[in-house]
């Protein structure tokens, strides 16, 4: 069976959304870098494989993807064994809760979270100065987020339940590069989130995907 | 015991939820949420939905909020997974992207437009922003270029087959349709006679109308 294909920097968080999740079901895969300098996200050739023109994009034999969560969804749905199900689709409250979390990650935590990450690292390698009020606005958002995660996460060891799903992967990417900004002592008030971002960061998959991150 | 939805039917949100409860026909029971007087942040509907929003679901013990996750929950239960097509991963697959599309695209540049054409002035007493809803605008025409170039291969967004990603469309397709914008869609034919089809679907039309009877009562 050909390795599937990755297509995107393996700097993007979106990308090591998809990475991860490879990773966890020890599936083959090569990543094939997009050029943004370059323009290439907007050339016809990738186009093709993301109509709008963003990364990652993604090819299993003849199947062609985009959207992150929806490629990992896939991955983890085709490779998914006893022991790698992290899904739990078949069990009807089990993937209720994984989508619940999934979309709140993607809804609620993505929008607060991402302008920090924007601001304190996209726009400095821009030459430019971060916006410190609209981080300030972020960070307030997060506080409110993270008093949800921490009750959620008090009852329970992962987001969807007693077990490990995508909904907790699923916040690796941006967590990740939060956790190097100065802003990460936002955390330290929240001890079960704290421990549950230890324990994701502590998976060989993650481990393997940092390991390939470019440095900061 | 009847599933709940917690919320109001003109939301898009909760109406999503409703039309899958329609497609399947199981029993569920409307709980309204009166969010112009704070309702959807009082204890009671935050012990639902830990985000103050809406919609929330209850079956039995269980307790959901976001309504893509909520709509998938009630498809595979009550016999609507076809709509899904869960068994096949290449069709699965395809649901998904699109589903995500819905709402990262669609929804996300139909939700200030809605927001500024009808909550501002019908329920804030205050004047639409044309700037927000020009530039809102501008980047649903950027997605219905792509749209229309998919709905010109295939009948549906997914593929042939009709699915969820389809009828998530249509809440917001409903709003941009009775709203002063919806010469939009001329511009795309197929996304226009796509949007046709799906607003024919009966369980469509059924939640339709509950959203416009919420609305004639306010």
């Amino acid at each position: 069976m050909a390795p599937v294909k990755v297509f995107g920097p393996a700097m993007s968080t979106n990308v090591a959304r998809v990475l991860v999740c490879l990773e966890e079901v020890g599936a083959e895969y090569e990543v094939v870098d997009v050029d943004f300098d370059a323009g290439e996200h907007k050339r016809p050739e990738h186009l093709a494989r993301n109509p709008f023109g963003q990364t990652p994009a993604f090819q299993d034999g003849q199947l062609m993807l985009f959207e992150s969560r929806a490629i990992s969804r896939h991955v983890l749905r085709k490779y998914k064994t006893e022991e790698v199900n992290l899904l739990r689709e078949g069990n009807l409250q089990e993937s209720a809760l994984v989508d619940v979390w999934l979309d709140v990650e993607a809804h609620q935590y993505n929008p607060a979270i991402s302008p920090i990450i924007y601001q304190h690292y996209l726009i400095p390698m821009r030459g430019g100065t971060p916006d410190q009020k609209l981080i300030s606005k972020s960070m307030e958002k997060m506080k409110k987020l993270l008093d949800v995660y921490e009750a959620r996460l008090s009852k329970f060891k992962y987001l969807a339940g007693d077990f490990v799903s995508l909904a907790d992967l699923s916040h690796f990417p941006y967590t990740y590069y939060f956790m190097a900004t100065p802003y990460v002592s936002a955390f330290d008030s929240y001890p079960s989130v704290k421990a549950w971002w230890e324990s994701l960061m502590s998976r060989p998959a993650v481990q393997k995907v940092i390991s390939q991150l470019p440095k900061q | 015991m009847a599933m709940k939805v917690y919320g109001p039917a003109a939301s898009t949100n909760v109406a999503r939820v409703l039309v899958c409860l329609e497609e399947v026909g199981l029993d569920y029971e409307l709980v309204p949420v009166d969010m112009t007087k704070g309702e959807h942040k009082s204890p009671a509907h935050v012990s639902r939905n830990p985000f103050g929003q809406v919609p929330a679901f209850q079956d039995g013990d269980l307790i959901l909020s976001e309504s893509r996750a909520i709509s998938k929950y009630i498809l595979r239960k009550g016999g609507g997974s076809h709509l899904l097509r869960e068994g096949n991963l290449s069709e699965a697959a395809m649901v998904d992207v699109w589903l995500e599309v819905e709402s990262g695209q669609f929804d996300s540049a139909m939700s200030p437009i809605v927001f500024q054409c009808f909550v501002v002035p019908m329920f804030m007493g205050g004047t639409t922003d044309m700037k927000v809803v020009e530039e809102n605008l501008e980047k649903l025409k950027k997605s219905l270029e792509v749209y229309e170039a998919r709905l010109s291969r295939f009948k549906y967004l997914a593929g042939d087959f009709v699915s969820l990603a389809d009828i998530s469309h249509f809440p917001m397709a409903h709003y941009l349709l009775v709203g002063p914008h919806a010469s939009v869609i001329d511009a795309y034919p197929h996304v226009k006679a796509w949007i046709a089809d799906i607003m024919s679907r009966p369980s469509v039309k059924k939640v339709t109308e509950l959203m416009e009877a919420a609305i004639r009562m306010n």
